[in-house]
């Protein structure tokens, strides 16, 4: 599902935040992306939803070369991947419903397939009944948990997650990891990026580490 | 997961959205209007800067329609007067009415001549007394001192001023007449002023809807700013470029079509005012001339150009600070 090989990145002034990364993400597979902060954890999740390119090296996504895709095409390799970003990024101005619907209205679904899914993606994270609150009036977790439903409403093939429980508790945490455990058992590609060790040592999922921008696994990916 | 070669899929997943849109033309019309109207509800929400901007861009737009039903008035007016130039023909008091009238028969049988109109000292009397509103002291007169006048027209091929100067040196070789004089001199100067108005008119028009562009365009261009969280989220969650364009090309259509009916609302109530002087003005001159306002064709026009123009302006300011936002 995902394939870096010898990817570098440099940033303009000269900081390289990746050098020489090679790993793969196979079809279905869930992993732990870990590493101290500036490792360069959220550098290779940005390679991967084009929000920056490599300066070398390749990086395959859904077995396509997005190194070199040109910029009109973005979107539709981003519409494969759903995301969950730390500050959840939902827009303050519209219900949970429409917020979750996001995704499908941009991908012109129908009206009455919109509904469906996205009730569907509600119920999955248990916010069927908050469909017509605003974002503003639910918990941290519960925001949270929103913007997972947002990732999976089109039923991506890849969901990235950078430090999805960076703001909450123990407790929610590991609640949400169980999700997105249970997505990954229906079939989704799963990579998670957080520096939280006490969480990722309760699942046994593969760990992908970097060190100042280098891979230094400690528990092996099938490369 | 073994799937064909990267841009071969890529194109695969482009068309078949593009199919989709073909195959359901309703869903995509829908969704245009689905954003039509939240845009339309976005400007509701934010009712008095909206309505400041619309009204900057009715004002812009009035002041070209203004003009331009001002000129059309105008030019009803000298074509009232003009359509054909004609000749004022004074006979000699020494001209019976007898004579006159065999006079301006023989004179409606030349050939640059379309009609000719007797009007005999005595018509021209009760005429003058009539409107004047000096027929007791006309009463008072004891022989009419108004001579008689032959109203000419000449034929469409004689009417510009060249031939109409010939046609009154012909009169004025007549023994019977006193005084030939072309009466619609001014009327072709009226004509010549008027063309000169119609191109400041054009002119005005340019320069005011370049400002109408640059105000929808500025207008977009702070609506963009704000929403800039927003257009981040939705590139990220794949919209495509059109996607993240499309309310605000609504809203510069909004701001369009908002400015244009207060153009309307402007140019209707300007004339209203204008209409009580106008109708006084008239009445001094013997007229029953009024003011016409708008005309339906005009609001089309109007609401056509102020769409355009929102249009071209939010695409201007689109193109411009759209293409800068992207997720970082």
């Amino acid at each position: 599902m995902i394939r870096f090989d010898n990817v570098s990145k440099r940033y303009p002034g000269g900081f390289e935040a990746l050098s020489n990364v090679s790993f793969r993400l196979e079809a279905g597979a869930m992993a732990f992306l870990t590493g101290h902060s500036g490792a360069g954890k959220s550098t290779l999740l940005k390679l991967i939803a084009l929000i920056e390119r490599a300066t070398r090296g390749q990086v395959f996504v859904d077995g396509q070369n997005v190194s070199r895709i040109s910029r009109r095409r973005i979107p539709f390799v981003r519409r494969k991947i759903g995301f969950i970003f730390q500050e959840h990024h939902l827009l303050f101005d519209r219900t949970v419903f429409d917020n979750v619907a996001l995704p499908l209205v941009i991908a012109d679904y129908r009206h009455q397939e919109i509904g469906r899914r996205v009730r569907a993606a509600l119920d999955k994270v248990g916010l069927l009944s908050k469909e017509r609150l605003y974002p503003v009036t639910l918990s941290g977790g519960e925001q949270q948990r929103v913007g997972i439903a947002r990732a999976v409403v089109n039923k991506p093939l890849l969901l990235l997650a950078d430090e999805p429980t960076g703001n909450l508790d123990p407790e929610l945490s590991l609640d949400i990891m169980k999700l997105f455990a249970l997505f990954n058992r229906v079939g989704v590609s799963v990579l998670i990026a957080s520096h939280d060790v006490s969480l990722i040592d309760q699942f046994s999922y593969p760990v992908i580490a970097l060190d100042h921008g280098r891979l230094a696994t400690p528990r092996a990916l099938p490369a | 997961m073994s799937r064909p070669p990267g841009n071969r899929q890529q194109a695969v997943h482009h068309w078949s959205t593009t199919l989709r849109r073909l195959l359901a033309p309703q869903t995509y019309a829908l969704r245009h209007a689905q954003v039509a109207v939240d845009s339309l509800g976005r400007l509701y929400r934010n009712r008095v800067a909206s309505l400041m901007t619309a009204a900057v861009i009715g004002i812009a737009l009035a002041m070209p329609a203004g003009l331009y039903v001002l000129l059309g008035n105008l030019d009803r007016l000298s074509g009232a007067w003009n359509g054909q130039t004609s000749l004022s023909v004074f006979l000699k008091d020494t001209v019976t009415t007898d004579s006159a009238r065999k006079l301006a028969d023989a004179v409606r049988a030349w050939p640059e001549i379309a009609t000719v109109t007797l009007v005999t000292p005595e018509q021209a009397l009760e005429e003058f007394s009539r409107h004047s509103g000096f027929a007791d002291a006309l009463g008072t007169l004891e022989e009419n001192p108004l001579p008689a006048v032959l109203l000419a027209i000449p034929v469409a091929t004689h009417a510009d001023p060249m031939s109409a100067g010939l046609l009154r040196e012909k009169f004025r070789g007549l023994e019977e007449t006193e005084l030939a004089q072309l009466d619609l001199q001014w009327v072709h100067r009226l004509t010549a002023m008027l063309e000169i108005a119609r191109r400041g008119v054009l002119v005005i028009s340019v320069l005011l809807a370049l400002a109408v562009l640059l105000v929808v365009g500025n207008t977009i261009r702070l609506e963009i700013q704000n929403r800039h969280n927003e257009i981040v989220v939705i590139k990220l969650i794949g919209a495509t470029d059109g996607f993240v364009r499309r309310p605000f090309l609504y809203s510069g259509i909004w701001y369009g079509v908002l400015g244009a009916l207060i153009a309307w609302l402007l140019v209707i109530l300007g004339f209203q005012v204008l209409a009580g002087p106008v109708r006084n003005l008239a009445g001094l001159y013997q007229s029953s001339f009024s003011l016409q306002t708008l005309p339906l064709v005009l609001l089309l026009v109007l609401l056509a150009g102020g769409c355009l123009l929102g249009l071209l302006g939010s695409w201007l300011a689109v193109g411009r600070h759209l293409g800068a936002i992207e997720p970082t």
